[in-house]
């Protein structure tokens, strides 16, 4: 690959990354990064860089995650763990509006909460972002809870080196390398006396943020080291997506056969719409207290694969495994682009590893592509 | 004559009852269990019959009876058409009611080698070979599911119920609870077996929160996919007996389970 010219910001010895997450937590930010927690790695909220999993690496298969003990000191040495930054901008479940009988009030639900600072996003998790902005705030429509937030955040991306087996951003999505989407990107690169991270910038925000930091000069050295950091997360990913139309595909397959064969092993337990970075839908729920003078709204996380999701008056619409399964991967895959303009896949993984069954859906995506070569070969054979 | 207070409607406390069957007694604790809200339930309900918490008996018709408790007896078969006929609302509350119970263990053995094993006097014991979720016997209009139930659904219900409203008491997967409060799936990251995909929602993912798999308490959820579950269970190393046992605690009697245990029962 050619090398491209960089301008980096500087450099920061590993042992000063607390500087940086000082600076924003001094800007008043809440800092969200990697965690080891339980037997991942997942997010949380960190106050030192001595939360960060270093030295921990992953291992990731179909329905399989394990935590590998790397036994250095990287502080970024995984692909993507358990969770999203999505969980954040876009909370599980939030209040809406406080309804009070008494006075016939309602009161809309503020968000209260501190700035948000996304320290180790990855490409395919500032992709993610990108899909959601455009989603919740690139119509006439705006969440203004979203927005907020997404206005008020920062992300200090991290360039991936060490994809996993499930990943495959550079087929579905844009990375691994962290082109746009951040206010600082790091690089992680040496051991041990030389372990740095070169700092770029992408933003006046990030330029104001690293300003404060005490950053050493890269030499030219730095930029092929940066590209050899590419080059190795590139290299580490296998294509994995048939080379052909996906939408396309997938609008000419909602009658195949292979919408049963997969729900045989689909759970419809909604884990890959809820570990998708992407995945946007929420539901609204009534509750009242006991003599009915209080009632509260609040707006939750909804999967595709409940029976709630498709209820309409009379039942739900898609009352079978097949068509629920449908709806996610054609959404995801094809009527997401009708819709919005671009594909709703980042090609992150998660819903690879995290369905409790291994469902891959790049091997059933080239599953469909097999399927539609094949018939056009029987049609050529006929004709 | 009730009285009107913070625009509240205007509404009769309707008459409930708590009727016990073959059960450990957890789940009609949780009410009195209650503790915030205890007060206002009793302002809100009127309670006419419930032995474990007052001796007072008011006599049916009943709005709402809470039935807690499987069938195992001739008498209790008997006794719950009565009920029935007593209650315009009958909801049945924990997994004996809804899915016969830890007891229904015996469903898949000869209750009368138990019986004779465990009493001294096996000719005092009157038993049914079978226990039996209330919904084999009558109509039943709302199930509440857990080993306990959460006090905080059985609160729910009767707001919703008091307020005519649907109840918010998701059937959906456990998995649900689990990615919403960001507790990281066991199976996944552990290889453990959890039977939360297919597991109703409702305890908020208790088990997983403290790192170990669902034992099904709930119940099946909507849409169980058992079948394929157990497979994985398969590949993670379980044995079929030991696939059967998951499926047979104490919702083995509701169908989803019990049809997936009997499946791998001939391989133990």
């Amino acid at each position: 690959m050619e090398l491209r010219p960089r301008s980096f910001a500087g450099q920061l010895k590993a042992d000063q990354l607390n500087s940086l997450i000082d600076a924003l937590l001094d800007q008043g930010y809440r800092v969200i990064a990697p965690v080891k927690r339980d037997a991942a790695i997942t997010l949380a909220e960190i106050r030192t860089s001595e939360s960060l999993p270093q030295g921990w690496g992953d291992e990731q298969q179909p329905g399989s995650f394990r935590l590998t003990d790397r036994g250095d000191t990287e502080y970024f040495g995984f692909a993507v763990g358990a969770g999203s930054f999505k969980q954040y901008l876009f909370p599980s479940r939030r209040k809406l509006l406080d309804i009070d009988r008494h006075d016939m009030s309602m009161t809309k639900v503020e968000d209260t909460e501190k700035p948000l600072a996304f320290l180790g996003a990855r490409a395919c998790d500032l992709d993610a972002i990108a899909i959601q902005d455009r989603v919740f705030m690139g119509s006439d429509f705006v969440d203004p809870f979203y927005a907020k937030r997404r206005n008020e955040c920062i992300i200090i991306a991290v360039n991936c080196h060490r994809p996993s087996s499930t990943c495959f951003c550079t087929d579905a999505g844009k990375g691994p390398e962290c082109r746009s989407g951040f206010d600082v990107a790091l690089t992680e690169v040496g051991v041990d006396d030389d372990h740095r991270f070169l700092v770029e910038t992408g933003s006046e925000k990030g330029t104001a943020l690293v300003n404060n930091l005490d950053l050493e000069a890269t030499t030219e050295a730095d930029d092929a080291a940066r590209q050899e950091i590419i080059d190795r997360a590139v290299a580490a990913m296998q294509p994995a997506l048939p080379d052909t139309d996906i939408p396309a595909l997938l609008k000419a397959a909602t009658e195949s056969p292979r919408w049963e064969s997969i729900a045989e092993r689909c759970l419809n337990c909604a884990n890959c719409t809820l570990s998708c970075p992407t995945c946007f839908c929420s539901g609204i729920e009534d509750v009242t207290d006991l003599d009915g003078t209080h009632a509260e709204r609040w707006q939750t996380w909804s999967s595709c694969f409940t029976m709630d999701h498709s209820y309409i008056h009379g039942g739900s619409i898609r009352r079978i495994g097949a068509s629920r399964y449908r709806q996610w991967l054609t959404h995801k895959m094809s009527f997401w682009v009708d819709q919005f303009g671009m594909s709703g896949c980042t090609g992150c993984g998660r819903c690879v590893t995290w369905c409790p069954v291994g469902i891959d859906i790049r091997e059933e995506l080239r599953g469909f592509a097999g399927d539609a070569l094949e018939a056009t070969t029987n049609e050529e054979a006929t004709a | 004559m009730e009285v009107r207070t913070n625009n509240a409607p205007v509404r009769a406390r309707p008459k409930v009852a708590v009727f016990k069957f073959a059960s450990c007694d957890g789940c009609q604790l949780s009410l009195l269990d209650c503790e915030d809200e205890l007060l206002a339930v009793a302002e809100a309900i009127q309670i006419a019959y419930f032995p474990e918490a007052t001796r007072a008996v008011i006599d049916g018709p009943y709005d709402i009876s809470l039935i807690e408790g499987s069938i195992t007896t001739l008498h209790d078969a008997e006794r719950i058409h009565e009920i029935r006929k007593q209650t315009k609302t009958l909801i049945t509350i924990g997994a004996c009611a809804t899915a016969g119970g830890i007891q229904a263990l015996r469903n898949y053995s000869n209750v009368n080698e138990f019986v004779n094993v465990v009493y001294a006097h096996p000719e005092y014991i009157s038993t049914l070979r079978t226990s039996t979720p209330i919904s084999d016997h009558v109509k039943v209009d709302f199930e509440l599911n857990g080993c306990p139930i959460n006090k905080a659904q059985l609160i729910e219900l009767i707001s919703a119920t008091l307020n005519n409203r649907r109840p918010l008491i998701k059937a959906h997967s456990v998995c649900i609870e689990c990615k919403s409060r960001g507790t990281t799936c066991v199976m996944v990251s552990k290889g453990e077996a959890c039977l939360g995909p297919v597991t109703h929602a409702g305890c908020n993912a208790l088990c997983p929160s403290y790192h170990r798999g669902c034992f099904g308490c709930y119940g099946p959820n909507e849409t169980p996919n058992t079948a394929s579950i157990a497979e994985r269970f398969s590949i993670l190393g379980l044995t079929s007996a030991e696939i059967t046992r998951l499926f047979r605690l104490f919702t083995t009697e509701s169908e989803a389970f019990r049809d997936e245990s009997r499946k791998h029962a001939n391989g133990s």
